[in-house]
């Protein structure tokens, strides 16, 4: 589904990721776990199409396409999702057009009718449910003061929308209290088929309770230094990051 | 030289006095005198004066303008020229020829007793008594030469009285048409009178309906009495060989309402004035705007609030979406006098700017003597948020929709303020294909001048 080779990239000629290697295929969750700072949400936006990294070598191929070629949109429409760590808040936007417009463009993407009016409210009510996200949000514009657990919750909820083939859910995790954690967490595995991916990005071992790997990856200093099983979250949350930084 | 296009009005007014008086009335020829005189005193608002610094004045009243002193008769019907841009809005409707009043063209609905909605030229013959208490009483002919200037030339526009009590169910909507096959100067006077616990909601709509250039100068005078309620909207829909300066001056009495959202949509020079006297305690204003200006066109706003009186309350906001080479400007003066305490008066004053090369002026002004007040503006300047056009990049929406619906967002905060349903869906449906770059022509408009 995923292969990323040899991934290196830059911000302003700083070097960020430093030759990432990730294979994912159809049905698996990876879990990566690295230090603050270490690369995870770089490696995010790279993979979302951020034009503000500079791709300086590597490949990416996602379905058999050239991920690093598609425009933003059209990794989306491809089946790329990313939740984003910091989601952004765009006052003016209503949740329901910005989710209608996306809806529509993914759905015009496959060669498909727009929905109607009333499909499409089914379809956000059905969806709603499921991540059981409060319907005064939806009435809201995108994010604009939502509390920050809700604001996860709103990236689930969009997600639940798309219905991605990869999913990269960069620390959906913090800023959620008890019940939001298993009610995001359920609503992920509820999205779960044994075709899609899914990228989970946390620093507590606690979500991969509820959202099980198949893999653990330690990111460090832009490069994957270990790769294991969920035992090497345990491991993590026993001894922190010294013995892999040693 | 510095002189010439003053000169060229006060000869054309001195030429065509007679002309100018026998079609217009009594009231109105009164104020001329004084207006012709402030006029040639005040001259234009030239590159000093403050308030007009990024509109140059007098370079616009070239004097190639032919300007007609009796009303044209039509030869046309008007319905078929023109289509209403907000159809499913039911209204009392007037309509303006270059600034005549022409008649209403589909049959009016019954107005409650004792309201006027008609000719103020008209008005000013049956009621001379009425019209005498309160035209010119808002607008002052000594500080704007351009208000001076159409003091002396106005003949006729639009009258509205709202006697005691009445409250409107439906809204009064007045069309503006600029036609001409000569390029027109067009000078005309609007007044509204709403007496006490009256309520009103007024849209009006500017549109040009040939490819002439138009210059207009346009003055309304609203006096919203004690308890009143008056809303108006004005959407400016005209080509972009236009220019237009347009005065708004309302003076509130006690525990009054007085509201204006100025809709700028379509234009090449604009620019609004917008006076409020709050003359009495406890009154409530609202003054919004919003201008979409693209390619070479400018839009240019002063308000000025003047809170005199104790316990009222302004709210101010202001939004420009600027485009290719188009330029801006928002001046916005608040003045709290000394005895206007518990004022509370807030201003905003939000601009976009799309390219690198639109310019955008804005100078908050606020003046306060009172000491127990609250008082707030802002001002910004900003482009697209690149991480919101990213983050919905990221869900699908391409590049273009997401600007469109950040540009859309933007302005939808000042259109969302409209009260009237379906005025504000058409005004929101108008900006969306005015920034989709699908008004080309101005929709109700046959022309494709635009
Ligand atoms: N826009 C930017 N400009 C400059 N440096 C940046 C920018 N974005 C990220 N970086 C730098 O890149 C490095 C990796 O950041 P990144 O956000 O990918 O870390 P992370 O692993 O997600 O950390 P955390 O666990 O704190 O979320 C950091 O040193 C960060 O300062
Ligand atoms: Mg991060």
């Amino acid at each position: 589904m995923l292969s990323i080779k040899n991934l290196h990239a830059n911000i302003n000629g700083k070097e960020i990721l430093k030759g990432i290697n990730l294979e994912i295929k159809p049905g698996e969750v990876h879990a990566i776990m690295g230090p603050n700072g270490s690369g995870k949400s770089t490696l995010s936006a790279v993979l979302a199409g951020r034009e503000i990294f500079e791709v300086t070598q590597g490949e990416v191929t996602f379905n058999g396409k050239n991920l690093l070629e598609l425009s933003p949109e059209d990794r989306s429409r491809e089946g790329l999702f990313l939740s984003f760590q910091y989601p952004i808040e765009i006052p003016g936007v209503s949740m329901v057009n910005f989710m209608k417009t996306a809806v529509n463009e993914h759905r015009k993407y496959k060669g498909l009718e727009p929905l109607s009016a009333s499909d499409f409210l089914k379809l956000m009510r059905e969806r709603k449910e499921l991540v059981e996200i409060d319907s005064a949000l939806t009435n809201r514009a995108v994010n604009e003061g939502f509390s920050g657990g809700e604001k996860k919750k709103n990236e689930i909820f969009q997600m639940a929308m798309l219905e991605p083939k990869l999913a990269i859910l960069d620390e959906t995790d913090s800023g959620l209290d008890i019940d939001a954690l298993r009610i995001v967490a359920n609503g992920v595995n509820k999205l779960k088929t044994p075709e899609n991916s899914s990228i989970v990005i946390t620093h507590y071992q606690r979500l991969l309770d509820y959202i099980v790997p198949d893999f653990v990856h330690i990111l460090y200093q832009g490069r994957i230094v270990k790769t294991g099983t969920k035992e090497l979250a345990l491991e993590l949350e026993e001894k922190g990051y010294d013995w892999i930084k040693g | 030289m510095n002189n010439t296009s003053k000169d060229h009005l006060v000869d054309l007014y001195l030429d065509n006095l007679d002309l100018i008086t026998e079609n217009s009335a009594e009231v109105l020829n009164h104020a001329r005198q004084e207006g012709i005189e402030s006029f040639k005193l005040l001259g234009f608002p030239g590159p000093k004066s403050e308030k007009y610094k990024y509109t140059k004045v007098e370079q616009l009243f070239r004097s190639d303008y032919e300007k007609y002193f009796s009303p044209r008769k039509i030869t046309f019907k008007v319905d078929d020229i023109f289509r209403c841009d907000i159809p499913s809005l039911d209204t009392h409707l007037a309509l303006t020829l270059n600034g005549f009043y022409l008649g209403n063209p589909t049959s009016l609905h019954e107005l409650p007793n004792g309201v006027v909605f008609g000719s103020l030229a008209e008005a000013a013959k049956k009621y001379p008594k009425l019209i005498q208490e309160h035209y010119n009483t808002v607008a002052s002919t000594d500080d704007d030469g351009l208000v001076a200037l159409n003091t002396a030339f106005a003949q006729d526009g639009v009258f509205i009285y709202l006697p005691k009590g009445v409250v409107l169910e439906r809204p009064i909507q007045i069309i503006n048409l600029l036609m001409s096959d000569e390029n027109q100067m067009v000078q005309y006077r609007n007044l509204i009178i709403a007496e006490e616990r009256s309520q009103a909601n007024i849209v009006i709509c500017d549109h040009t309906l040939s490819p002439a250039e138009f210059l207009t100068n346009v003055v309304t005078e609203v006096v919203a009495k004690a308890a009143s309620n008056v809303d108006v909207v004005v959407m400016q829909n005209q080509h972009n060989q236009s220019t237009q300066f347009s005065h708004l001056y309302a003076r509130q009495e006690r525990d009054s309402v007085f509201a204006s959202n100025t809709i700028s949509l379509h234009g090449g020079i604009i620019r609004n004035n917008i006076h409020v006297l709050l003359n009495d305690t406890n009154c409530e204003n609202h003054t919004y705007g919003l201008a979409l200006v693209d390619r070479n066109q400018h839009v240019d706003t002063y308000s000025f609030i003047d809170h005199a009186q104790p316990n009222c309350v302004s709210n101010e906001l202001y939004k420009a979406l600027l485009d290719d080479q188009a330029t801006g400007a928002f001046n916005g003066r608040i003045l709290v006098r000394k005895d206007a305490q518990k004022t509370e008066a807030y201003q905003s004053n939000n601009n976009l700017l799309l390219t690198a090369d639109a310019r955008m002026y804005t100078k908050p002004q606020l003046e306060i003597y009172a000491d127990d007040v609250k008082c707030s503006h802002g001002a910004t300047i900003g482009q697209l948020d690149q991480e919101a056009r990213f983050y919905m990049q990221a869900r699908g929406i391409s590049e273009r929709e997401a600007r469109l619906l950040l540009m859309f967002g933007f302005a939808h905060d000042v259109v969302g303020k409209i009260k009237i349903e379906p005025l504000r869906e058409r005004i929101d449906e108008l900006v969306n294909k005015r920034l989709r770059g699908e008004l080309s022509r101005c929709h109700s408009c046959p022309m494709h001048c635009c």
